[in-house]
């Protein structure tokens, strides 16, 4: 999936994830904020990365500001995220949910 | 009307649906039915990314043994056909239709589930369906609403909209939901289906919280729609049984087993005719016994 314009979805709000897509020439780079980065940053950059694969984004720029979100809870903004930035989400990927 | 049909239905609790704290920790609280809300509770530009957090916490949270319900969007809203098909492939167990007007919305909604069913490889049937009544005509046609459907598990009278709709607002006695409130309790019972009484949204007025529970459940409602899980327990307690009514639930369902075993049809309890009826109103004394812990597991009184 192309992204083709920065999105953002969730919020700064406690269990939440806020997670804004841009375009990026290639790869992925994952610029995370949390304050259990030390305990968890490994597990919520790859939650990200894998929801990135199944969705085939493979060039994207993504800053996650974390504030205690549960997988699931990551996975869902990332998709959020990714269905604005790609202008898909009135028609949604609905294999990758 | 969708099997299971005695299942308790005391509380609905609504929980915003793009709110994660919310939506993570709904089933702690012991509500009968949990309703995650797509509609409503959530503004226009974030319909879409509450849609994905409802479906992916249904695939990973545990909520235990309660019924899970979806309010999704509107019929005449550009989210609704997105809501019906992303629920359905989550497995969500029932689908409650807003602003339900005539048994031709529930019939359009039924066909939609079908085909996302269809689509998705979920068992045909598997999705229940419940129908809010939110206006006058709505409050009219619910004899025909609460009938249209297999899938339909109940309906539910919800009075901010409907008040509006009357030119009239909400008042402490509830004098202007009496109609509405008879119809749709009259149309759920003819129909078969559960009656839902509408959300008291005054978190400060316990007191009026309690005398507005008493009154439903005097009428018959199996339940309360709720927007605070505070409001739980106190429902709970006014829908609990009394010791004794316990104690005679026991001995009908104890004399209604003796008779079946002897093979005799109608029997007497002291005196009295036990009949159906009186036999259904055990059934669910116990059942509600049991939800509220009174009872072991032999049905047995457990003293306080």
């Amino acid at each position: 999936m192309e992204i083709k314009e920065t999105a953002v979805a969730g919020t700064l709000e406690s269990s939440d994830i806020q997670i804004m897509i841009s375009k990026a020439a290639t790869g992925i780079q994952i610029d995370l904020q949390s304050d259990v980065e030390k305990q968890f940053g490994d597990q919520i950059r790859k939650v990200i990365t894998t929801t990135l694969n199944n969705l085939d984004v493979t060039a994207a720029k993504v800053k996650a500001v974390d504030k205690g979100a549960l997988d699931c809870v990551i996975k869902a903004r990332t998709i959020a995220a990714v269905q604005r930035a790609s202008q898909t989400t009135d028609q949604p990927a609905w294999e990758v949910l | 009307m969708a099997e299971n049909e005695e299942r308790l239905r005391r509380t609905m609790m609504f929980v915003p649906g793009n709110n994660p704290a919310m939506v993570k920790d709904a089933g702690i609280y012991g509500a009968d039915s949990i309703m995650f809300d797509l509609e409503d509770s959530v503004s226009m530009s974030e319909k879409d990314a509450a849609r994905v957090l409802v479906y992916e916490a249904l695939q990973t949270q545990d909520y235990g043994n309660a019924e899970l319900v979806v309010r999704v969007n509107g019929q005449d809203t550009p989210y609704y056909a997105n809501d019906v098909k992303a629920m359905v492939k989550a497995g969500i167990d029932v689908i409650r239709l807003p602003k339900t007007e005539s048994p031709a919305m529930v019939h359009q909604l039924e066909d939609d589930i079908l085909a996302a069913e269809k689509e998705f490889g979920r068992e045909a049937g598997s999705t229940h369906l419940m129908a809010a009544i939110e206006s006058a005509k709505g409050v009219l046609n619910a004899p025909q609403i609460a009938a249209a459907s297999d899938r339909m598990i109940g309906i539910a009278l919800s009075a901010e909209d409907y008040t509006t709709d009357m030119k009239t607002h909400r008042y402490p006695d509830g004098a202007e939901l009496v109609f509405a409130r008879n119809m749709v309790l009259h149309a759920a019972r003819a129909a078969g289906v559960a009656a839902f009484d509408t959300v008291f949204t005054n978190m400060d007025d316990t007191e009026g919280f309690y005398r507005e529970t008493e009154y439903i459940h005097q009428l018959g409602f199996d339940g309360k729609s709720l927007v605070n899980p505070r409001q739980i327990a106190m429902v709970n307690k006014v829908y609990e049984p009394t010791e004794k009514e316990v104690l005679n639930a026991k001995n009908v369902i104890n004399a209604i087993e003796e008779a079946r075993l002897k093979g005799s049809g109608v029997i007497s309890m002291n005196g009295q005719m036990v009949d159906r009826p009186v036999v259904l109103r055990a059934q669910r004394v116990m059942r509600l016994a049991k939800a509220s812990n009174l009872v072991d597991e032999e049905g047995n009184y457990i003293e306080k």
